[in-house]
């Protein structure tokens, strides 16, 4: 690490004498890779145009350039390696929560250690480990869930005593102590240094590096990139990867047809120090001691120590000002309490002599998780950035997976939770995002219980029936701005507020979900979920159904009037998205949608169907209000308002048929409810909202209707095996691995998307299962319950994780889905998974360092279908979204 | 003894009182925000008083402090009567005729001040009668002199000043057949009170002292430091200019006892006062007054003790000292106190401490390591304090609160310091008045915004 930091203080002092400008003439590198001026030219034309040069930027031209993608540009406005990657506390820490992060942050641990090898640039890569310490039980727990991934990976991780860290790091004081992390392979490494390696190497493999150059725009022409607008000229390209860190909202707002980008800064300090008496060992672990917000490593014999605090300073709302970040001011009394939480844990450093309160402003996302892909409005238009202050963890692995996406058309992993195209404009307004950000950092560190929500920037997208349902105790979660509820507190209920429902036990809520869950079984209840994302397709002639059959896994030429559950699925048959289509008319469809496919099936729908004036696609997402009215005597409610025969003779399941309710016409009517119990969905025109739901509501009364969120409906979807896209689907995974072959057209004869990768799988089986597992020795009222990305075991060997879990009030049992692989005993190669495979084992799920017996199911238990309805009648479609 | 943070805040909130101008008074907009009141006793009862009024017949605000002496009953008197006093000596004559015919006629009156009370702050009712009938014989005569001149608020002032003290010697002279009411006019008479009065209208302010209560102005340098501006003088031993005053008015003969161990006559502390007979009236008038006054009065040591070298008497006066000040718009606030606040702490301090409070912690300067040498322990026990400073600030909601809270609690350090606060709160009565004196704080604070409009106006 040291050479970054000599660099850096040498700027430091440099700065001080300068306090007005800084980088005209700074100090010279040692490791240059490119000549400062006189500058180079700029080519007019290139493939792509990389713009940052941090530690992003760097690594996607390196990525890029050993793909064998060799025509690049990499454009930095000052120098390389400055912004947040310059002040980057150099700490490379594997331990994430999300897999794909933690697979990033694995990649480029790896990438670092050998990069010095490759290119001969000192990157100061030591392995140090790292400790991350556990105040509380809570928080014990959510290190042993971090853990049990990380040992699954092959990453050695373990759970620690308080004496063992003591041993590990003779300062800490470990007093207030319950347990703590431990993972040696972490490492510390001059972030500047990795950058200027991975240039060295990228610019090697040919890539052209342009420093003090200033990109002021991206030129867009009919929805594709055509180029870049520089301050010392344009350049022609077919890609654009703006890695601008911090700047990128704004470069993705300097054209004339915006790319939003949504983050926002917030300033980050950390403190250097001068040696110890006895200067500490540079190979000590980081310590990381969340309950404190702080971080502590060994810095040239001192300590570097940070944190994320409770109260963070946003900046740059405004806009970009370049020579503020160079004047950002040392704030002792903000840093205070970070001070104590250091001082407490390391009492011992005291005397120790202070030489700098660093500010390094880092850039944060609305959900802290990073955004990378390409924009949904500009074709060859990609983004990296809005790193979290984990830039130097995830640059490696991210850069990584963004070289893939543009060489290969997809990374090799599912990026899905950091596609930028799950946000779409709304995520955008300035005010949001420096509300969002100001709870999102210090969340970097606050304990993530199950079922936890963003308490900012809410209330932006509402039902018309919002008052109505708060007024009778809605509480509510939010998705994709969208405000939906998650159960509702009878009158005279006293709930815990938020801060005591937070926990890894049974919630307190519990009985309250269950008894909108016996409701949904006996009775009849209403669950407003407006949120779905809807379009419109039609055409003058057939070109909707033809266009549709080819994207879209099932058979849509049914009758008019009826629904049918299918995949959108990519060439590898994967799903994009999961949904519902209802065929209106012979040439018009109605398609729902999980909620944050807004813009994602937007963009694919819009880059894959013919560009043809007679078909048209609406998002009508706005128009409708749903409702969705789940159990038995939902028939009954809905008959009594529409005058109109609901039995199943008359309007069988999957139908939809615009009907009458109460005096409101034009509602569209299905009977599916999500959910496998009967019932229907009513989209309601907007304006009728509240009239249909009063109606709905005074006419269920003696049917014991009652309101329900979104908590019953999740328990009712697991316990009946059903997945949701963005949850337990993804675009790895295909409808024959998760046992929906029956909604594929394979034996139709028609041409459509996947097809032959499905094809393949028919013939030569499958490489993982979507398997059902039921708990058996777990005891709701005194384990940690289960939640999502638990390790599963078969026959004591880990075959893969859970992606859902719920309790079902039926079986009295918790369920969790999750996919089992076959990893050979010896080469760890997947094999094909057989349904005696499945079958012919004893399982254990993993919740938080504890194994409990699971019953596996490649099906629902029938016994939970066990309404009036024939069975071939009943909705076994397995499609759920939340 | 011990007295927990929140029963220290109890005793020092139980007096607070705060006002804010409403943003636009159905007149003009205002260049006073607000006021912060505050007082807390060491006498039981207190003997200071506060009374802050809006005038309603005429634009502005009056506020002040009152420190009474030998007993409340003149301060008390005082702060009910001086700004009916005043008001009226600013009406035009149209007003007063107005008022005086709707007396007249039985008629409902115009309001001529709307108080801006604690409810600790009481009006007695007994004398409301026989003081109404004091202040309407003063308004008769004003219609009759009618000058015709428009009012003149230093002279305004002065002569309310006067004209009450008149009142009160009055009065007692002439007595009330209503044998409490006879008391109570021979007490308010018999005792004294300073009395500090200031009217803001616009940028036009004026100060009217009576005594050694004070009124110090808080402005704020362009650099944001806050200085200090006296607005009143005081009225003691120790002004030069009032003990050569005094002296002017009586014979050379008395020179030597004229002012004694700092004190008038070498009893009295204030050079003028409200009340205080016996520092005003004839032996003969003091001794008539005495004897056919009840028993209690008979009685009482004090009232019949004669002030030694007593020879050509009045020594004493109620006549205010005027200071009139133009506002600016870096002048932040006003703050009027009694003695008990500026004999405590220093005048600099007072302006600093309020100036911070009502600006905010932002102006705290930031700490910079540059190239000292700082340990995290030194850093941290700096940051630990700055940060009791900002909670403490937080603690009140009133600048007054705030300063009495400096006023009684500061160490050595200029930090407040809760253990002393403490041990000075938990004084039993008898010890209180030994270690500190009552105390009553006014701060004003000015809309600068209002005052640089009327400026560029002009």
């Amino acid at each position: 690490a040291a050479g970054m930091f000599l660099r850096l203080l040498s700027d430091v002092q440099w700065r001080a004498a300068n306090p007005k400008w800084r980088g005209v003439t700074g100090s010279r590198r040692s490791t240059s890779t490119t000549a400062d001026p006189p500058p180079v030219s700029l080519p007019a034309q290139a493939q792509v145009v990389i713009c940052g040069g941090g530690i992003t930027g760097t690594s996607v031209a390196y990525h890029l350039s050993k793909m064998g993608w060799k025509d690049i540009v990499l454009i930095e406005q000052g120098r390389l390696a400055a912004g947040s990657t310059r002040f980057c506390a150099g700490i490379v820490s594997t331990a994430r929560p999300l897999s794909i992060e933690l697979k990033m942050a694995h990649y480029s641990n790896k990438l670092y250690q050998q990069l010095e090898q490759e290119t001969g640039v000192q990157t100061g890569y030591t392995r140090t480990g790292s400790v991350s310490l556990a105040q509380t039980q809570d928080r014990l727990i959510s290190l042993k869930r971090i853990a049990a991934s990380l040992n699954v990976m092959g990453i050695p991780c373990e759970i620690i005593t308080p004496k063992q860290a003591a041993q590990l790091h003779p300062l800490i004081n470990i007093h207030d102590l319950v347990g703590a992390m431990y993972v040696p392979e972490d490492a510390l490494v001059s972030s500047a240094n990795v950058s200027l390696a991975l240039a060295t190497a990228a610019s090697r493999n040919g890539v052209h590096i342009h420093e003090r150059t200033s990109v002021s725009h991206v030129m867009i022409q009919r929805g594709r990139v055509t180029g870049v607008e520089t301050d010392r000229g344009q350049i022609q390209c077919q890609y654009f990867v703006n890695c601008a860190g911090q700047w990128a909202y704004e470069l993705g707002h300097s054209g004339e047809e915006p790319v939003h980008i949504p983050l926002h800064a917030c300033e980050h300090f950390y403190l250097l120090t001068h040696p110890l008496k006895e200067p500490l060992s540079s190979s000590l672990p980081t310590v990381v001691d969340p309950d404190g917000r702080i971080y502590i490593r060994n810095w040239q014999g001192g300590i570097l120590s940070g944190g994320f605090e409770k109260n963070p300073k946003p900046l740059f709302t405004e806009g970009r000002n370049q020579l503020e970040i160079q004047n950002l001011q040392e704030d002792w009394d903000h840093f205070g309490p970070l001070l104590s939480s250091l001082l407490r844990r390391m009492p011992g450093l005291e005397a120790l002599q202070i030489m700098q309160l660093v500010n390094c402003p880092e850039s944060f996302t609305p959900d802290m998780r990073c955004i990378m892909g390409e924009s949904p409005t500009a074709r060859g238009y990609f983004v990296l950035a809005g790193m979290n202050s984990a830039g130097l963890s995830y640059g490696g692995g991210a850069g990584k997976y963004l070289a893939e996406w543009m060489v290969n058309g997809y990374p090799s992993e599912n990026v899905w939770p950091l596609d930028l195209k799950r946000f779409g404009t709304l995520q955008s307004s300035r005010t949001f995002l420096r509300h969002r950000v100001m709870e999102v950092m210090p969340l970097m560190y606050d304990l993530k219980v199950p079922r936890w929500d963003f308490q900012t920037g809410r209330q932006l997208r509402t039902s018309p029936l919002y008052d109505r349902l708060d007024a009778q105790g809605a509480r509510w979660m939010e998705k994709h701005g969208f405000e939906r509820v998650k159960y509702f507190v009878p009158p005279g209920s006293d709930l815990l507020d938020l801060d005591h429902s937070k926990t890894f036990y049974k919630p307190d809520w519990f009985d309250i979900v269950g008894a909108e869950v016996k409701c949904c079984k006996e009775a009849v209840c209403v669950i407003d979920m407006s949120s779905f994302t809807k379009f419109e397709i039609s055409s003058t002639g057939d070109e909707a159904l033809e266009s549709l059959q080819y994207l879209f896994s099932n058979d849509l030429d049914v009758p008019v009037g009826h629904v049918v559950h299918t995949g959108m699925l990519n060439e590898k048959g994967g799903y994009e998205n999961d949904c519902s289509i209802a065929r209106l008319s012979k040439r018009s469809f109605f398609m729902i949608s999980p909620t944050d496919q807004q813009v994602h099936c937007w963009t694919w729908l819009k880059k894959h169907l013919p560009d043809d004036s007679n078909l048209t696609l609406e998002d009508v997402t706005w128009k409708y209000t749903a409702l969705n009215l789940i159990g038995p005597r939902a028939v009954d409610v809905l008959s009594e308002l529409s005058y109109a025969p609901m039995t199943a003779e008359h309007f069988p399941s999957l139908f939809c048929k615009e009907m009458s309710v109460g005096y409101a016409n034009g509602i569209r009517v299905m009977s599916i409810t999500h959910t496998g119990e009967p019932g229907f969905v009513l989209y309601i025109p907007i304006e009728y909202a509240l009239h249909v739901y009063n109606e709905v509501m005074n006419m269920g009364q003696k049917y014991g209707i009652r309101n329900a969120g979104y908590y019953a409906l999740r328990s009712l979807r697991i316990e009946k095996f059903f997945a949701f896209w963005g949850q337990d689907l993804d675009a790895f995974t295909t409808p024959m691995e998760c046992g929906r072959e029956f909604q594929v057209k394979l034996d139709k004869g028609l041409d459509f998307v996947g097809q032959e990768a499905l094809l393949e799988q028919k013939q030569n089986g499958v490489y993982k299962r979507f398997t059902m597992f039921i708990l058996e020795d777990h005891d709701t009222d005194m384990d940690v319950w289960p939640w999502w990305g638990e390790p599963i075991f078969r026959n004591g060997r880990y075959v893969g994780k859970t992606t859902s879990s719920a309790y079902s009030y039926t079986l009295e049992r918790h369920v969790c889905l999750g996919f089992v692989h076959n990893f050979d005993e010896k080469t760890g190669e997947e094999l094909v998974v057989t349904t005696d495979f499945i079958n012919q084992g004893e399982y254990e799920i993993d919740i938080a360092g504890q194994r409990f017996q699971a019953k596996a199911k490649l099906y629902p238990f029938s016994s939970l279908f066990t309404h009036r309805r024939r069975k071939d009648e009943v909705e076994l479609s397995g499609y759920q979204r939340e | 003894f011990y007295l927990t943070p929140p029963q220290v805040n109890s005793i020092l909130k139980a007096n607070e009182y705060s006002f804010k101008v409403p943003e636009f008074d159905g007149k003009n907009v205002s260049s006073v925000l607000g006021f912060d009141s505050n007082q807390l006793p060491a006498n039981a009862p207190i003997e200071d008083r506060r009374s802050a009024a809006t005038c309603l017949q005429t634009r502005g605000m009056l506020l002040g402090v009152f420190d009474g002496h030998a007993g409340c009953a003149c301060a008390q008197a005082v702060s009910e009567r001086l700004f009916y006093y005043i008001a009226v000596s600013l009406l035009p004559h149209e007003t007063l005729l107005e008022i005086e015919n709707a007396v007249e006629s039985g008629r409902a009156l115009l309001p001529i001040l709307q108080w801006h009370k604690h409810p600790n702050d009481y009006f007695s009712k007994e004398a409301s009668k026989l003081y109404f009938n004091s202040l309407r014989t003063y308004w008769q005569e004003l219609i009759d002199l009618n000058s015709g001149e428009t009012t003149d608020v230093r002279e305004a002032l002065i002569n309310a000043f006067k004209r009450l003290d008149n009142d009160i010697s009055l009065e007692a002279q002439v007595g009330d057949p209503n044998s409490f009411l006879n008391y109570l006019v021979l007490r308010v008479a018999f005792s004294g009170a300073t009395a500090c009065v200031a009217h803001v209208d616009g940028v036009d302010l004026h100060i009217a002292n009576t005594g050694d209560s004070r009124a110090m102005l808080g402005v704020q340098e362009e650099d944001g430091s806050w200085s200090a501006v006296a607005l009143s003088y005081d009225h003691n031993a120790q002004n030069e200019n009032e003990v050569e005053r005094v002296k002017m008015e009586h014979p050379k003969s008395e020179e030597k006892s004229l002012v004694k161990q700092d004190r008038l006559l070498g009893l009295l502390m204030p050079f003028r006062a409200f009340g205080d007979v016996k520092f005003k009236w004839s032996i003969e008038l003091q001794k008539r007054v005495i004897e056919s006054g009840p028993d209690q009065l008979n009685d009482n040591e004090y009232t019949k003790f004669i002030p030694p070298n007593y020879h050509t008497p009045p020594y004493l006066t109620a006549e205010p000292e005027v200071v009139y000040h133009r506002l600016r718009p870096q002048d932040k606030f006003l703050i009027l106190a009694t003695d008990g606040l500026w004999e405590t702490m220093h005048r600099q301090d007072v302006v600093r401490i309020v100036g911070e409070y009502l600006t905010g912690v932002h102006h705290q300067q930031p700490i910079a390591v540059g190239g000292y040498k700082v340990t995290l322990g030194q850093m941290h026990g700096l940051l630990t304090e700055r940060r009791a400073r900002i909670s403490s600030v937080f603690e009140d909601q009133n600048a007054a609160t705030h300063l009495i809270r400096h006023a009684v609690g500061n160490n050595e350090f200029g930090t407040v310091d809760h253990e002393r606060l403490s041990k000075m709160l938990s004084l039993p009565e008898e010890l209180a008045r030994m270690y500190r004196d009552d105390m009553t704080i006014i701060v004003v604070q000015f809309n600068s915004h209002v005052i640089g409009a009327c400026q560029n106006e002009e």
